[in-house]
């Protein structure tokens, strides 16, 4: 079980926060544009899984598989995303990706006057405790599958 | 009173005197650095929407609230949810509008206000115009445009006091560029 990455996104599309675990292949684009993609896709998704849902449900996106990995979308009230790419292995990791929205974005982030808000992040503390708390997580391994 | 009894157990709640005492030097620190009533009122607001922007973060990542549904969720999670955690109180719910979009908040207590007098000459302060503030910051970070005003204060000689919120749009996800 590996995590590959993770992507943080304010409700107006900024990517506030990206690290990168293990990532064997890169995509062959500026980071920008690649944080835009996500974006773009993720927008996308969540619209799409809304209109075709054929019943009522509360949670909407949550994730997807491919082939070769899992990505993994938690969004928060306030339109904050969290977007965590794992193996396939790896099941539901909400209550993770809550955990680093309570216990590590608003306690570090939010709760830093000198952080703002709409902007990325480059709170140092943020990054350390996210880098433990990922590195200390059961499915976390630095060994390729 | 209840808020007595949870300050023991959480360690995160501090002295409501201290609180009182802050936002009371606040306030007249403000009414000597602005020459109208008005402007101290605006200062007030905007400094309370600095930080409801934040604090409804805060607020969803420890009370697990998720999206409402309608505005009458919207002001049940405020007053029920909201002020009780940060303030110890439980303002009332009353006067909806019949298009259900405007409702009052009444306070019986206002733990802003415990130590103050409203000297006459400043009859045009709203002295907690901060949660004004705070309201429309917090609404606007979940995704609702409101309108939040005094429209009584006992401070002033009202009964009660008593705020309205006026729901006027949802502002919608930001849409990535180049695409509808």
């Amino acid at each position: 079980m590996t995590i590959y990455n993770l992507y943080i996104f304010d409700r107006n599309g900024v990517c506030l926060y990206y690290q990168e675990w293990m990532r064997e292949k890169q995509p062959g684009m500026s980071q920008d544009e690649e944080f835009k993609l996500m974006y773009g896709m993720i927008f996308s998704i969540k619209s799409f899984v809304s209109r075709m849902a054929p019943v009522d449900f509360k949670d909407g996106f949550s994730s997807f598989c491919t082939s070769s990995y899992k990505l993994h979308f938690h969004e928060t009230a306030s339109g904050l995303k969290f977007v965590m790419n794992t193996s396939l292995n790896v099941s539901s990791i909400r209550d993770e990706l809550q955990h680093i929205y309570s216990a590590l974005f608003v306690e570090y982030v939010v709760r830093n006057p000198l952080c703002k808000l709409s902007q990325p992040i480059n709170s140092q503390l943020f990054k350390t405790k996210l880098d433990s708390y990922i590195r200390g997580l059961p499915f976390f391994s630095a060994k390729v599958n | 009173m209840s808020r007595q009894g949870g300050r023991s157990t959480d360690p995160r709640k501090v002295s409501q005197e201290l609180f009182t005492l802050t936002y009371g030097s606040l306030v007249s620190q403000l009414v000597k650095d602005y020459e109208s009533d008005e402007e101290v009122n605006k200062q007030l607001d905007k400094m309370g929407y600095n930080i409801g922007i934040r604090l409804v973060e805060d607020f969803l990542a420890r009370s697990g609230e998720r999206r409402c549904n309608d505005f009458r969720e919207t002001a049940d999670i405020i007053a029920k949810s909201g002020f009780k955690m940060f303030l110890g109180i439980t303002p009332t719910v009353t006067n909806w509008s019949a298009a259900g979009d405007e409702f009052s908040l009444v306070f019986d207590n206002n733990p802003l206000t415990d130590f103050v007098e409203l000297p006459e000459e400043h009859s045009q302060l709203n002295y907690s115009n901060i949660l004004c503030g705070v309201i429309r910051g917090a609404l606007e970070t979940v995704q609702m445009d409101v309108n939040v005003r005094f429209v009584q204060d006992v401070l002033k000689g009202d009964n009660q006091t008593e705020v309205k919120v006026k729901f006027i749009k949802r502002l919608e996800d930001a849409v990535p560029a180049g695409e509808e």
